[in-house]
């Protein structure tokens, strides 16, 4: 059953047992769950931050695991920076979420950070402390996830809303051995780390500056138990010549739709794994995981009453109401983050096919490429920017290896047979635009030129969901 | 139907293509080459995959899924001239 009574982090990892033994294992330093007992990574500076709204933006991953386990129930905000939020973002940030201290691995804060009352230096070098550890003030958690604008959406959490959907208390015969492909300050990757710490586990962090194999090798000789990814990380590591290296008994697959190929494929590759797909998103929580091998997930789970966790299409969408949906945004833009009735519209469109529900795109068209998302809106405004574009369509385009890439149709403002001798110029310069404006994965793969796009009776360009 | 040595080909110069495209290094192209050792990333080779399906009419990847990942140049190479023939 979830637990909703953990008074903090530290105290549920603590609950969990065998501290000696369950280790956070990064990729140039680790630290037992024993050392935190009597020691900090905070340089002995934790009461400087009690009761503050603490940004934690750490260039590594194991101490941005250890300032948090430190800080719940002790800051009243902890805001998880992820790794590659842009630095112009930062100013707004700091400001919605008042932020008045930043913890960081780095010697100096940043670009964006100006004014910033208290910087606390975090290292996985554990310094000794005096009396142990308390604090019982339950702490706000933002997670960040891109928005409409590109200007990032900040989601407000808590301990228990996060840890909902994990049920805790491992036994020491099977102590588990977390890890992910996921960076742990995405809701995806706080799931495993969280996991890993209220189950009793210990936990491999990726890092950004690791390779596929070397991160693969490293986990397979740390024993990993348990692994998560996108289906785009797991396509990735199946490329491998060091997949094999890791023998989990537990394989997981979240953040993008799950195909019935890439299932198939985990389930040849490690045959002695259970491999399960869950559906998450960082406004809607955890809402179920997918154990049966097949893509999609039976239409029994739609329209349960009473169940931790309630579902219902409308509009095409799924709709989801639980104890583990986030508590609302920071910041007025964004409005409700819950309609009437207290259920989050996931924007993820799906379908019935017989007794099983699919996934089949997100709502208004927003591409999922490997995992990051891009609005089509965003794109296009890029391509309409050149002098001979009358206007374009940003599209999906279903891939094998990263679910979805980018698509452009666009129509030129002269007349196609006049432009038809400076198409491929045209082409170069509408792509040059794109890869100095926008992230890679938002420019398209491909550009087609159309005569014509279809318009709404209201006037909008018609998308499809798919 | 494409000949063995236009695919073989068509996948060089489209992993060349990319890697120019992306401000990828691209590593000395041989059978032997682990893909992810290649200097390219996830997003190169999902370009490469989707221009290959539009000049060579094929998608190897989702044919089926008895079809295993490829992990060298010479897999990947190999997949598109069974798909092709």
């Amino acid at each position: 059953m979830p637990h909703t009574d953990r008074a903090s982090l530290w105290s549920a990892a603590g609950a969990a047992g065998r501290l000696s033994e369950r280790a956070l294992l990064g990729a140039e330093a680790s630290v037992t769950l024993n050392e935190l007992v009597r020691g900090s990574s905070l340089g002995g500076r934790l009461e400087e931050l009690r009761g503050r709204s603490v940004l934690v933006a750490t260039r590594d991953q194991l101490t941005a695991a250890l300032a948090l386990i430190e800080l719940d129930a002790v800051a009243s905000r902890l805001v998880l920076c992820p790794p590659d939020l842009p630095v112009t973002h930062l100013p707004w940030v700091m400001a919605t979420a008042g932020v008045d201290a930043l913890v960081s691995d780095r010697a100096a804060p940043g670009p964006g950070t100006p004014g910033v009352r208290t910087f606390v230096t975090c290292t996985p070098r554990i310094a000794p402390v005096g009396p142990e550890r308390n604090g019982e003030r339950p702490t706000e958690w933002i997670l960040l996830t891109s928005g409409t604008t590109g200007q990032p959406k900040m989601v407000v959490h808590t301990l228990s809303s996060l840890a909902g959907a994990i049920s805790g208390g491992g036994t020491p015969a099977n102590a588990a051995v977390w890890s992910t492909f996921y960076d742990i300050r995405r809701y995806g990757g706080l799931q495993i780390f969280l996991r890993a710490l209220l189950g009793g586990g210990s936990m491999v962090l990726s890092s950004a500056e690791e390779s596929t194999a070397d991160f693969l090798i490293r986990a397979g000789a740390r024993g990993v138990t348990h692994i998560s990814g996108t289906p785009s990380h797991w396509r990735r590591a199946l490329m491998s010549p060091f997949a094999h290296r890791i023998a989990p008994r537990y394989v997981r697959l979240s953040g993008e739709i799950a195909d019935q190929a890439i299932l198939d494929h985990l389930r040849a590759f490690f045959p002695k794994a259970g491999v399960a797909h869950a559906f998450a998103s960082t406004e809607a929580g955890v809402a179920f995981d997918v154990g049966d091998g097949f893509a999609g997930f039976p239409a029994g789970l739609i329209g349960q009453q009473n169940a931790d966790v309630e579902m219902k299409v409308e509009d095409g969408s799924l709709r989801i109401r639980s104890a583990r949906t986030a508590t609302r945004y920071l910041g007025d833009e964004d409005g409700p983050l819950v309609d009437r009735d207290g259920f989050v519209d996931t924007g993820d469109m799906v379908e019935r096919r017989a007794d099983r529900y699919h996934f089949v795109g997100r709502r208004g068209g927003i591409i999922n490429v490997g995992g990051s998302k891009v609005h089509p809106e965003e794109v296009e405004a890029v391509i309409n920017g050149h002098p001979h574009v009358r206007m374009s369509l940003v599209r999906t385009r279903k891939n094998p290896i990263t679910g979805a890439l980018v698509v452009a149709d666009v129509v030129l403002t002269e007349e196609l047979e006049a432009a038809n001798g400076r198409v491929a110029e045209l082409e170069h310069e509408i792509m040059q635009r794109c890869r100095e404006t926008l992230s890679r994965h938002k420019v398209p793969a491909a550009i087609r030129f159309v005569s014509a796009l279809a318009v709404t009776p209201s006037g909008k360009l018609v998308r499809h969901d798919a | 139907m494409a000949t063995t040595t236009s695919v073989r080909s068509a996948v060089t110069s489209g992993f060349e293509q990319v890697a120019r495209e992306q401000k990828k290094t691209l590593a000395p192209l041989s059978d032997g080459l682990v893909l992810l050792d290649s200097g390219l990333d996830s997003l190169c080779l999902a370009i490469i995959v989707a221009r290959l399906e539009d000049s060579l009419g094929v998608d190897p990847f989702s044919a089926g899924s008895d079809v295993a990942f490829p992990v060298t140049l010479g897999d990947f190479i190999k997949l598109y001239e069974d798909a092709a023939h």
